[in-house]
């Protein structure tokens, strides 16, 4: 038995680790992507007022969250049966998809994108911002820079500051937005559109007409036939502030549609010794391992999956791009595992036409921005998708609305179960007889970066300064060979 | 001359911390011309070999985010202050132990058995929990040790500087830098912001009355908050008082009430003691004497849990610590 090793060394025990195990052929039997983090929110929450949770649970992810903060309010509106006063939706879904916007922004350019722009082969130390700047121009560099510094700045005018948004209450927000301020966010969402029409022709430049590209998009390595998680507006387009859920099934028809209150019927979680991060799977199809198909109740989220599970865009920019990824890819569902990227900018498309278009309603300066609760708490859940998929909060309270239970159904643990696979896949297709080619850490790295996982400084790192150690060991525990990404 | 060598390291932190130095924008690049960064885990390839290699006193400062909680930070983080000249912890959870503090209410176990057990979604009928050694056909996965007690940075080492705030804002960062830059540094011991309360900054002050008395307390959601209004002459905790300014009064801005981010200022150790004390201080001030126990208990519990309000980012740094562990 040899036992392979990746670890992004330098942040030690941190965030995550890959460990492999080849059998007696030398050939990769399992991969595990270890997650040693832990701080328990679920259980430190309780005892806590309800309403400060919007607060709290920004901090599970300072580089998302917005999204815990919006999951967190919209469970409090939930929590006190309270409709929030409709400027204050508007105000809200403004504010996520400005965030969303620039999320998806940040990883396109800054983290998952350069593998792509820069290329699947060039050298890892290319692989990153600078390579991007170096291949499409200084200019698209300043232009990512100011795309990401004004939807920031509408986050701000919002929500206080970009890290740590403090607006959301209970039925609607704390903050009305000033007629100066919408012509700022105006701007933002001109600004917004035009960057990513940019961006995705910059994709069709550089992706899309160069064949080895799309063959590696394509390819078997990283495609995985699962079951994909969506909400969706009452037109089964995406939405990422509200709706229901939505599954469809690997071959795209719809498998179920619930909304968030009855999760409870539909979502389960697997644990596992090794790993501090839990395995999300549909109850009704069950665990059954890390395995896809049909009888394998692994789902994805995030912009792929959202996508196969809707019926396309609510904006006329990307729901053209939306129907020109399925044109191109031969149809719906897309099982490949890379085409997240792509869906990534149809959805930044997206989210900036919908700034845009939010902005530019009269209502959204309205003073009229919460209704204030009168039913007595007991039980509330929200939902929203994260950047990286669905994300559930689900609290109870004392009649005093005091926490009694917090559950969280996190986005990256959703897609755990095919992070794991994927990684497993990579390994299977290129490890053979012992052989461990020196390309497995690109190759690896670009499985998981894909998803765009929130767990890891390995993902949150600047690609191709990621660095990664492979250590190969014989049945003996002594080490055979060893690779260093420098 | 040479550039001075500057390090970032990060313990359990959120990435935050990071995303503020991004914010940073333009300026980014004048700090990056202007010093050597020689380890930063989360964007360049340096190891801990090369830190060890590097001469006592070597690295000019590091710059340290996130609470301390795994065995491993804690040697890092004795290593970074033997080869660094300065040591400053950046951030809430560095400076008082942040939100991840909270968990000091609680332990390991109880944390464990809500998390993988309990929890209404997860299915785990044979109760596993993560281990620190798992057998896998064959061969082992471990795991790091998740400890009962968070801690902050100067529970673990000894600090030069604090750059407070969740996260510490831009502008106090480059001020920070600059400072350093030019050797124009305070007292060991300092917090780099401003020596007075959020109230003396706050854009509200003039609001806020001489003799301020809350004749009942009320929380967020329960009133129309007033934008330009003092909270806590609207009756909502506000941790104004006891908390340093610096921060720019974001919260504020986005009507909402402070919660203690930045910590005390100079010469407070315990910063949810002093919030309570001024809590106190105010409830029912006038016709206190007019009131009947039953009424100034109702008053008191109108404040919803106290204890996480006025240790919501100090709880780790706080002369409690933690509660007692049974």
């Amino acid at each position: 038995m040899k036992k392979i090793t990746i670890d992004p060394i330098t942040r030690l025990e941190g965030h995550g680790k890959i460990e492999i195990f080849l059998n007696d052929e030398g050939n990769c039997d399992r991969a595990c992507l270890q997650i040693p983090e832990l701080r328990g929110f679920e259980k430190f929450s309780e005892g806590r007022a309800a309403e400060e949770m919007p607060r709290i649970t920004t901090m599970i992810c300072g580089v998302c969250p917005t999204a815990h903060h919006m999951a967190a309010t919209k469970a409090l509106d939930d929590l006190w049966k309270v409709e929030p006063t409709t400027a204050a939706k508007k105000i809200r879904e403004l504010m996520y998809n400005a965030f969303q916007a620039e999320d998806h922004i940040l990883h396109f350019f800054f983290l998952g994108g350069p593998d792509f722009v820069v290329g699947p082969q060039a050298p890892a130390g290319e692989r990153n911002i600078l390579g991007v700047i170096a291949k499409a121009g200084m200019e698209t560099g300043g232009k990512v820079i100011e795309m990401r510094k004004r939807m920031r700045n509408v986050l701000r005018i919002i929500g206080g500051k970009p890290v740590m948004p403090t607006c959301g209450l209970p039925g609607g927000v704390s903050k009305q937005i000033s007629e100066d301020e919408r012509k700022t966010i105006i701007e933002a969402g001109e600004y917004g559109v035009d960057f990513c029409k940019f961006a995705l022709s910059l994709f069709d430049d550089i992706v899309l007409k160069n064949k080895e590209y799309v063959d590696l998009i394509t390819g078997d390595v990283y495609s995985h036939r699962t079951y994909y998680m969506g909400l969706v507006d009452e037109n089964n387009k995406v939405n990422f502030y509200d709706g229901q859920i939505r599954v469809v099934d690997p071959n795209g028809k719809e498998f179920a549609k619930f909304k968030v209150q009855n999760y409870l019927d539909h979502i389960r979680e697997h644990v596992e010794p090794w790993t501090y991060v839990k395995f999300s799977y549909l109850k009704n199809v069950g665990w059954k391992g890390f395995v896809d198909g049909e009888e394998s109740g692994v789902f994805r989220v995030a912009p792929l999956a959202r996508l196969n599970a809707s019926d396309g865009m609510a904006t006329p920019l990307a729901q053209e791009a939306y129907d020109k990824m399925y044109e191109t890819l031969g149809g719906k569902p897309v099982h490949s595992t890379l085409v997240f990227h792509w869906a990534r900018l149809v959805e930044a498309l997206y989210a900036s036409e919908r700034v845009l278009e939010l902005a530019k309603d009269p209502e959204i300066t309205s003073d009229d921005i919460v209704n204030l609760p009168t039913e007595t708490p007991k039980e509330g859940i929200g939902v929203v998708e994260a950047p990286r998929g669905t994300l559930i909060h689900h609290y109870q309270t004392d009649d005093q609305g005091i926490l009694t239970g917090v559950n969280l159904i996190v986005a990256t643990q959703n897609n755990s179960a095919a992070i794991n696979m994927s990684v497993e896949k990579a390994a299977k297709a290129l490890i053979k007889k012992g052989e461990v080619p020196d390309g497995i850490l690109n190759m690896i790295e670009m499985a998981f970066r894909a998803y765009d996982p929130c767990h890891a400084c390995a993902t949150h790192s600047l690609p191709g300064m990621m660095p990664l150690e492979v250590s190969v060991y014989d049945s003996g525990g002594s080490l055979v060979k060893k690779l260093v990404r420098d | 001359m040479a550039k001075p060598k500057v390090a970032f390291y990060w313990c359990a932190s959120c990435g935050g911390c990071e995303e503020t130095v991004i914010d940073l924008n333009e300026d980014i690049l004048k700090v990056a011309d202007a010093v050597d960064i020689v380890f930063w885990p989360v964007a360049l390839d340096f190891k801990r070999k090369d830190i060890e290699a590097l001469k006592d006193g070597e690295i000019a400062v590091s710059f340290i985010n996130g609470s301390v909680r795994l065995e491993e930070q804690e040697e890092m983080v004795k290593l970074l202050r033997q080869k660094s000249g300065l040591v400053v912890a950046f951030g809430a959870c560095a400076h008082l132990g942040g939100i991840p503090g909270l968990g000091n209410f609680w332990n390991r176990d109880a944390i464990f058995n809500r998390v993988y057990k309990e929890i209404p979604t997860v299915e785990n009928p044979e109760g596993t929990v993560p281990q620190e050694k798992t057998k896998v056909d064959g061969g082992e996965l471990t795991l790091p040790e998740f400890y009962d007690t968070v801690k902050t940075l100067d529970q673990t080492t000894d600090v030069d500087y604090y750059l407070p705030g969740c996260p510490p804002p831009p502008d106090l960062i480059m001020k920070a830098v600059d400072a350093i830059l030019k050797g124009e540094l305070p007292e060991k011991g300092a917090v780099l912001a401003p020596n007075k309360a959020l109230c003396d900054t706050c854009p509200r002050a003039e609001s806020k009355p001489d003799k301020l008395s809350i004749d009942e307390v009320k929380r967020p959601w329960q009133i129309k908050l007033d934008p330009e209004k003092c909270f806590l002459d609207q009756g909502v905790i506000c941790l104004g008082p006891a908390t340093r300014t610096g921060c720019g009064e974001t919260c504020i801005r986005a009507n909402q009430p402070c919660r203690g981010c930045f910590g005390p200022v100079d010469g407070v150790v315990d910063q949810g003691a002093k919030a309570l004390s001024m809590v106190a201080s105010i409830l029912g001030l006038e016709g206190e004497e007019n009131m009947t126990e039953e009424e100034v208990k109702k008053l008191i519990d109108g404040i919803a849990d106290p204890a996480g309000t006025v240790y919501r980012f100090s709880l780790a740094s706080s002369l409690l610590r933690r509660r007692r562990m049974e």
